[in-house]
């Protein structure tokens, strides 16, 4: 099989980052029914089920933000 | 009256209707590339930055048929129509991981679409046409419905007859032959603009007329407000939700046009961003899906000027009902518009894509290996034509029934590709046989649960140790094609060890 040259660049290998098991925590959120499958409580009239569920699409862009802000820059890849 | 014409409303209508047309041609020229080459007709040249992508993949998820659909679900079946939130919240982070890995590998071998991809790593002509051919076959139904929600949208305008549509489609065939991408590029930029402002005036408008939020949501039944709650042997609908969300979630960026999407863009860092801001227009989903209470609360269903477009549509007049009752003609002009312009372009992306799936790994691969760029962007022009001129036909001629259950089994189909994509992404030791027949595997089971449901849902329950579990269709026939693909992997790889198979790519293209 064909295996990269010893002198491929310093990225060659993109290593697995831990970070990236934050993800699991919005789609845990997003997934899990049970949790959020409920009227109360309400704000302004809108049940817990939707504002959930809302809220939570602003979260995930701030977790995945967060998560973009700490990778190594790819330099010269612009 | 949605019977009558509503003179106003269509001046509006047409008015914008020409101006994205002139966009429509305008962008052959913006950012000039050779359009006699492939790379540029059908990827833009891989050129567009954060904005225009962010625009451009936009206007391609969140289609008309979503801003139809959606809240017609919600109308009529309640909160599960809401599992489209979740559904965003979860691709998104998908594209974040996986799809960079896709563009790199495909800027460093000129790779067009992920059946390119799929020869190029595992060396096999049948899988790639299986991947090109499931990519397209998915796609075509979808291109039929984004005429439904142009004739839902003319029929509110009280335009009747099937000249309109043709019309509408004429023109959009016609600039998308001479520009490419960059068309619906340049025209997702107004069409999103007058869906924001259309959503933005709805959300404050709508309440205030009908006394709040809180009068809407207490105007839904109350057994429809939330799920279904499990019972001791059936996890009821929560499950149904869950698996919704999170196949549908898998599938998207799988589909031809949200690859496009992804590949016409000029940096890996550009698709991270996007999945960052992309959330924006999810908001705006959840939004719209609650116009379908909105429009429960307004009443609409009952009243009689609206009784031939619910006849007609059913549960997909809601919302034009629902804009026609509360907002005034001219702002009936501009949501209508936005909608109308909604359908165009994912369209004329999924057309593209569609066209550059069969060039690439048909015509190319099959018909004419030696043809040159110029004989491969030609041929791409004309798919384009022929597959919406395909669309057009199908959805005059037969019950618009068929086109939505034809979806509904795309999604379920595009879903068994996952394997060979994604994995492919990861990994060269899935073997390209064992991933045929897995993918064979999982569209054989998907399609015979449809087909269980008389093709009329996609929810099909499971029995497990004395469980009832309501699953979505497309993730259970997944894990039965993930399961195949790994048992015969194993298997197959064990048969002929110490034999490599050719693969293109090496481990620093996906950086």
């Amino acid at each position: 099989m064909t295996q990269d040259s010893g002198n491929a660049p310093k990225r060659a290998h993109r290593r697995f980052r831990p970070v990236y098991l934050i993800l699991l925590i919005p789609v845990f959120a997003a997934l899990w029914t049970p949790f959020y499958n409920r009227v109360e409580p309400s704000i302004a009239g809108v049940p817990f089920f939707y504002w959930y569920q809302l809220l939570w699409v602003p979260l995930s862009a701030i977790v995945l933000f967060f998560i973009y802000r700490t990778e190594p820059r790819d330099k010269g890849r612009e | 009256m949605a019977a009558s014409l509503d003179w106003v409303a269509l001046i509006v209508f047409v008015a914008l209707f020409v101006l994205v047309t002139g966009l429509g041609f305008i962008a052959a020229r913006w950012r000039k590339g050779d359009l006699g080459l492939l790379d540029e007709w059908g990827l833009g040249g891989r050129r567009f930055g954060t904005v225009v992508t962010w625009f451009l993949l936009g206007g391609d998820l969140y289609t008309a048929y979503t801003f139809i659909a959606v809240p017609a679900l919600m109308f009529g079946a309640g909160a599960i129509g809401f599992f489209a939130v979740p559904y965003a919240t979860i691709t998104y982070a998908l594209m974040f991981v996986a799809f960079p890995r896709l563009w790199s590998v495909a800027r460093k071998h000129g790779y067009v679409t992920a059946a390119d991809f799929v020869r190029g790593r595992f060396d096999s002509r049948t899988l790639a046409l299986a991947i090109a051919t499931t990519g397209i076959i998915a796609t075509m139904p979808y291109i039929a419905l984004q005429l439904v929600g142009i004739e839902v949208v003319l029929a509110g305008l009280g335009v009747h007859g099937e000249w309109p549509l043709i019309i509408a489609f004429v023109i959009l065939a016609a600039y998308t032959y001479t520009s490419g991408l960059r068309a619906p590029a340049l025209i997702a930029v107004v069409k999103d603009l007058l869906i924001y402002v259309t959503i933005a005036v709805a959300i404050v408008v709508i309440p205030m007329h009908l006394g709040g939020f809180g009068a809407i949501f207490a105007s839904v039944d109350t057994a429809k407000l939330t799920l279904a709650s499990a019972t001791d042997s059936n996890m009821g609908s929560q499950a149904a939700y869950a698996t919704l969300a999170f196949g549908s979630a898998l599938a998207l960026f799988l589909y031809p046009h949200a690859i496009t999407g992804v590949l016409s863009s000029s940096s890996r860092n550009v698709i991270k961003r996007n999945a960052v801001a992309l959330p924006a227009y999810s908001i705006a989903l959840g939004l719209i899906a609650l116009l379908g209470y909105m429009a429960l609360a307004a009443g609409v269903k009952d009243m009689p000027q609206y009784a031939s477009g619910f006849a007609r549509f059913g549960a997909n007049y809601a919302v034009p009902a629902l804009f026609l009752q509360v907002f005034p003609s001219w702002f009936v002009g501009i949501a209508f518009a936005a909608i109308a312009i909604g359908a165009l372009v994912p369209a004329a992306i999924m057309s593209i894509a569609c066209a550059n799936l069969f060039t690439r790994n048909i015509y190319k691969e099959y018909w004419k290996p030696g043809c040159t760029p110029k004989q491969e962007s030609q041929m791409a022009k004309i798919v384009s034509l022929v597959v919406k001129l395909g669309a057009l036909v199908f959805i005059l001629a037969f019950p618009q029934q068929y086109a939505i259950q034809l979806q509904l089994l795309g999604g379920i189909w595009m879903s068994q590709t996952l394997p060979t994509v994604i994995f492919g992404l990861y990994t060269r030791k899935l073997h390209p046989r064992a991933l045929l027949i897995g993918w064979a595997g999982g569209i054989a089971a998907g399609t015979a649960m449809a087909a269980s449901l008389d093709f009329k849902g996609s929810i099909y329950p499971l029995h497990i140790f004395g469980w009832t579990i309501p699953c979505y269709a497309a993730l259970s026939a997944l894990a039965l094609n993930i399961a195949i693909t790994v048992i015969l992997s194993v298997v197959f790889n064990a048969a002929t060890r110490g034999r490599t198979r050719v693969d293109a790519t090496v481990a620093t293209d996906y950086a």
